[in-house]
């Protein structure tokens, strides 16, 4: 016992004696607003990734590494709308950080900028895996983005006074040149309006809300749950009678369903990022929107 | 102030338990409501088993061993296992309670968790209060829906009556490095197996732990740890076939654990792969009343170990197989016939499980066990489901 005391002590000295890093920490769940916060906070800020975009944001587990980064996290910044109730708030109860907890400036949720679709009227599990507050997937809409990145640059303004007016620079900067590639975009997106599609998940709703695309079926028959044969048949037999151009799928999720019912229904596979880093092209916010629309485009040739 | 937050918590479970009944109402009575916006969070754990044993269940014992309550393979045939409620929710910015209400088979209740935690401290520092599960090894802190197998370990079973839960008051803190450094200390009632009796005016147990864990590179991630328990007894009764013993001592525990967790890209959805193994060992001394006989002394370091792997080859389904292993340790002539006598008897069990998850909120498993802790082989057999409904709180690592 006296040498863990004396080991405690040792350690905390050493954390007191490390340079405390001006940068703001912040701690992203998922690599779009990872690469939002590294864009609005530039130089001041210090950011973790806690996931990638092959794993599915719905199913991380609450690794022991990531409740030691998110212990020292200034700023956290998720999704939210329940999407990471599955293991966030194991981390939050284990980090000991009093500033990233729910009600604090420290904790950050996407979700709560912007307008929310699919709101279910009523929820039960019998519905699979829905989210009661509406769908949480907002990443997949340029427009969206946009006013989540106004609300990061006020709040990293809030938390580090310091660097404010930088934040605010910085996101005008970026508006700017963001505003200018969703016009891009949607002009890019024109050919796309109307086209319909199958989806995987119920993922993409933002995305085609934005576009004008039509999702006609789901591969999973209820969201969260696995697509059965059964169902894909069944999705196999509708698209006989009202074709589709396309399956969209995000790259972390299991590409056999998709694929299956492609060969059937003799459409191809668009396989898009979902979020950056999804693919080769979606290096970074730019990125993700510029090959998202370049795959749904080809795939409607 | 226990017995009043207790006393609300039932409340709470009462008005769960309706709720539950009719799903519907509550959710459409929950939208839009200002009265109940800030119900707790309340889920409800289902389990049962239908199990199937060659030896009575009734006799079974380990030599070497005097075991806790309930240190056993469980009920003959159909019954329902722990159905679990848990209510929990934050109190306000400084605080987080939770509350878990065990309801078991033969129709007695018992709390399983009512605690108190910071949330607000920061600097790393979580103080809790109140009854929960020791923070000791790894299995220990997990609740049995969250088990892998149908049972625990054999060393959970035999050194640590199944699991150690107890009234106290817990501190943890989390280094601030990128390796996840946690340390813990905890002062308890010492009314739970191996300690008994609440010895020491109620301040019969204490424990200490470290944990260490990470990642190795994006796929790979584990936890490994040190745990010590302290425990005094006075008058602790166990029962044997031959009727009850006593032990008034003092028992010494120490745990090693680690978990390895395997998921490609850290996407444990197709396939993943879980291996875990502990060692636990415990140092009695004291004295030993066996059933009939007089006290004598008593100075023992019994151990045990398990390993196993749990793999899930496609989405949805798992296969597992374990092993356990235990060790008593002679206590010499004085207790030749009684519990403690190992009889040259070395206790082990293989088992094999598969499990079909439908959604993350249910579970069907089969198990096989050769159960070799006794002295003629039980060949156990179990089929299981569990089931959770409503909100399903997010699993430790």
């Amino acid at each position: 016992m006296k040498t863990l005391i004396k080991w405690l002590i040792a350690v905390s000295c050493l954390a007191a004696l490390a340079p405390a890093g001006a940068a703001v920490q912040v701690f992203a769940c998922e690599p779009t607003w990872g690469a939002l916060a590294k864009t609005l906070g530039g130089e001041a800020v210090s950011v973790y990734t806690a996931t990638n975009a092959y794993q599915d944001p719905h199913h991380i587990q609450a690794r022991p590494s990531l409740i030691a980064r998110l212990r020292r996290a200034d700023l956290l910044v998720c999704d939210g709308a329940q999407l990471e109730i599955g293991w966030l708030p194991v981390l939050l109860r284990q980090a000991g950080n009093d500033k990233v907890q729910p009600g604090q400036p420290g904790n950050f949720a996407a979700t709560d900028h912007v307008q929310l679709l699919d709101k279910p009227a009523s929820v039960d599990r019998s519905q699979g895996d829905i989210h009661p507050a509406g769908n949480p997937h907002i990443q997949t809409d340029p427009r969206r983005i946009a006013k989540v990145a106004k609300a990061l640059a006020e709040r990293l303004g809030a938390i580090d006074p310091d660097h404010a007016r930088q934040y605010a620079k910085r996101y005008r900067d970026f508006d700017a040149r963001w505003q200018a590639a969703v016009a891009r975009w949607t002009e890019q997106a024109a050919p796309l309006r109307g086209v319909k599609v199958v989806v995987h998940h119920k993922g993409w709703v933002y995305l085609l809300d934005w576009l004008g695309l039509k999702e006609v079926a789901t591969l999973e028959p209820k969201p969260g749950v696995p697509p059965s044969a059964s169902h894909l048949s069944e999705v196999l037999g509708q698209l006989r009678r009202q074709p589709a151009r396309m399956v969209i799928r995000a790259a972390y999720q299991d590409p056999r369903p998709a694929q299956w019912l492609a060969e059937h229904a003799h459409i191809p596979v668009v396989v898009l990022p979902f979020t950056v880093g999804g693919t080769d092209g979606a290096k970074d916010l730019f990125g993700l929107f510029d090959d998202t629309i370049a795959r749904l485009l080809k795939g409607a040739q | 102030m226990r017995r009043g937050y207790i006393k609300t918590a039932a409340a709470l479970a009462a008005a769960a338990l309706l709720g539950a009944l009719s799903p519907a109402a509550a959710w459409a009575a929950g939208a839009g409501s200002p009265s109940n916006a800030f119900n707790p969070a309340i889920g409800l754990i289902l389990s049962g088993t239908y199990a199937s044993f060659s030896n009575d269940p009734n006799a079974y014992a380990i030599p070497g061993f005097a075991l806790g309550e309930e240190s056993g393979p469980g009920e003959r045939g159909f019954s329902i296992g722990e159905s679990e409620l848990a209510i929990y929710a934050n109190v306000d910015p400084d605080w987080y309670a939770m509350f878990t209400l065990s309801m078991h088979p033969d129709n007695t209740t018992s709390v399983e968790n009512a605690y108190v935690q910071t949330t607000g401290l920061g600097h790393g520092m979580t103080l809790r209060a109140g009854r929960f599960f020791s923070g000791i090894g790894y299995l220990n802190e997990q609740h049995s829906h969250k088990w892998d197998f149908v049972d625990t370990a054999l060393a959970y079973r035999a050194l640590l009556g199944t699991q150690y839960g107890d009234d106290g008051v817990q501190v943890r803190w989390l280094a601030p490095t990128d390796l996840f450094t946690e340390v813990g200390a905890e002062w308890l009632r010492g009314d739970a197996f191996p300690g008994g009796g609440a010895a020491n005016n109620g301040r019969g147990a204490w424990s200490t732990f470290v944990h260490f864990g990470g990642d190795v590179g994006i796929s790979n991630s584990w936890r490994a740890g040190v745990s010590y328990l302290h425990t005094d007894a006075k008058d602790r009764q166990t029962d044997s076939s031959a009727g009850t013993d006593s032990f008034t001592g003092t028992s010494k525990l120490i745990i090693a654990d680690f978990v390895w967790k395997w998921a490609p890209n850290g996407n444990p959805y197709t396939h993943n792969f879980k291996l875990q193994g502990e060692y636990l060992q415990r140092s009695d001394d004291g004295l030993f009343t066996p059933a009939g006989q007089g006290p004598a002394s008593y100075s023992a370091k019994p151990s045990g170990w398990y390993l196993q792997g749990v793999y899930q080859f496609m989405p949805r389904w798992r296969i597992g197989l374990r092993h356990d292993q235990l060790k008593a340790d002679d206590p010499g002539a004085a207790f030749a016939g009684t519990v403690l006598d190992p009889r040259g008897h070395t206790p082990k069990r293989d088992s094999a499980m598969i499990d079909f998850a439908n959604s993350e909120f249910s579970r069907l498993r089969l198990q096989y066990n050769r159960d070799r802790s006794g002295l003629t082989t039980d060949n156990q057999w179990y089929v299981q489901y569990i089931m959770s409904l409503g909100a399903h709180g997010a699993h430790i690592f």
